[in-house]
């Protein structure tokens, strides 16, 4: 497929390789953060980490709105399927993310709860045309891509005049998290999170532009170079990377500039203003209570927020206590870290959020990697034989 | 969740709405959030909308800057 092959060539691919091993300077290490589950899986899923040198380390970070949708949302849209007559329209990301007391929204699906998985907001919208007498509520989640389609459906529903329909807002933002990340105590004070750069987004730069990550660059001194989800785009943002760190440089740069431009989608980021406003602050899964990292639908528009509607409101609950979910979004801790990866919690079977969508950290590695962490054991010859 | 792929639109069937093929499927989107979309054109879709028309002057670019990755490089031959 045109623009998707060409950036997966694998000679390409060694030979951004050895421009690495080359440039990178064996006498220091290179941790560079891919904020992006989209990165996280293209990293595990072509085996990127095993094409660097060992001194340049790819930490992941926080990107996946899946991993980072704290139980309590979970509980709230679960609630929300449960009332009689009301059909809840959501994403398949989120149906499988565990929510209290073992339950999940397939869980609550296949006991009756009318829960439908769509593809895009616009289905949701259709679903309640389809269906005048029921409630439908649309269960959004996702960071600066999927909250644009949200304020389509928002506006298209009020040009309708639909009244049965209404979204359960939990858009979050992706600079608020990568500031949490640079003013974490493990980044700032104990310094167990040596973070020398950044991956920065694909397809959420191609709608909030390259122009927000200028104040990590400044402020923080940390190089950010914005690349597409390919995995030759990945290799050349490392290099990249490399190369503004050898030169002290810290700087926004453009590896993905077939898509980004420093402003991006003006009409999109007019779209969202006029639909959404910051809440004053927002629980994360592994990073806590974010100020001003999220978003909820404006009082103009709200006959279509499901929070105002149904009296949504909100309560905390832990994670389970074995999962490292928490300190793997900080990347403080790698997959392989948690006791409970890959034993008791499996894709098929998951404790924790990051092993629930492909784009988790946990998932990823437990799909292509979990064999690298198996030492080979070869049979000795006389058993062999025997 | 924040997948996107590059996609060729085939027809502009009504106002706001593109027919796309990626890799021969072929799937009408939403044109809410671009302007300006032309058959034979390239968007990155998300989600059942085009998020970004596809600059193929910039991948080529980008492509070009792979293969002389190996060769730029200071103190290469």
């Amino acid at each position: 497929m045109k623009y998707i092959d060409e950036f997966r060539d694998g000679e390409l691919a060694r030979s951004l390789a050895s421009a690495i091993a080359r440039e990178a300077d064996t006498g220091r290490r290179y941790n560079l953060m891919e904020f992006c589950g989209g990165h996280t899986h293209a990293i595990s899923r072509y085996g990127l980490s095993d094409l660097l040198p060992p001194n340049v380390n790819m930490i992941h970070g926080p990107g996946c709105p899946v991993c980072v949708l704290p139980i309590g949302r979970i509980d709230n849209a679960i609630a929300l399927a449960a009332r009689p007559g009301l059909i809840l329209c959501t994403y398949a990301d989120t149906m499988r993310v565990p929510a209290s007391k073992g339950t999940s929204l397939l869980k609550a699906k296949a006991r009756g709860a009318d829960i439908r998985m769509i593809y895009s907001s616009a289905d949701a919208v259709r679903i309640a045309q389809e269906n005048p007498g029921r409630d439908v509520v649309f269960f959004a989640i996702g960071f600066e891509t999927t909250t644009p389609p949200t304020a389509v459906a928002i506006t298209q529903a009020m040009t309708l005049g639909l009244t049965n329909f209404s979204v359960f807002c939990n858009h979050v933002l992706t600079p608020s998290a990568i500031s949490n990340i640079l003013e974490s105590k493990e980044v700032r004070e104990l310094g167990t999170v040596p973070l020398d750069g950044f991956i920065g987004p694909a397809h959420v730069s191609t709608v909030i532009g390259s122009q927000p990550y200028e104040y990590f660059a400044e402020e923080y001194r940390r190089p950010v170079v914005i690349a597409g989800f390919e995995p030759l785009d990945v290799m050349q943002a490392i290099l990249m990377l490399v190369r503004q760190l050898n030169e002290g440089r810290a700087e926004v740069e453009n590896e993905f500039t077939r898509a980004v431009t420093r402003e991006g989608n003006t009409k999109a980021k007019a779209l969202v203003a006029e639909v959404f406003e910051l809440r004053r602050s927002f629980e994360w899964r592994g990073l806590g209570e974010v100020p001003y990292s999220a978003l909820r639908i404006k009082a103009k528009y709200a006959a279509f927020d499901a929070e105002a509607r149904y009296g949504i409101t909100y309560q905390s609950v832990p994670d389970n206590k074995a999962c490292e979910c928490g300190a793997i979004l900080r990347g403080v801790k790698k997959p392989a870290d948690c006791k409970v990866f890959g034993t008791v919690c499996t894709p098929e079977n998951p404790i924790g959020s990051c092993m629930v969508s492909s784009e988790g950290a946990c998932a990823a590695h437990y799909t292509y990697g979990r064999f690298k962490d198996v030492p080979v054991v070869t049979a000795p010859a006389a058993t062999a034989a025997a | 969740m924040c997948l996107a792929i590059p996609a060729r639109v085939v027809d502009l069937p009504e106002a706001g709405v593109a027919l796309v093929d990626v890799g021969g499927v072929q799937k009408r989107i939403s044109l809410a959030l671009v302007d300006g979309v032309a058959c034979g054109d390239y968007v990155i879709v998300h989600v059942g909308y085009a998020l970004a028309r596809l600059d193929p002057d910039e991948a080529q670019r980008t492509l070009e800057s792979f293969a002389a990755a190996d060769l730029s490089a200071p103190g290469a031959a």
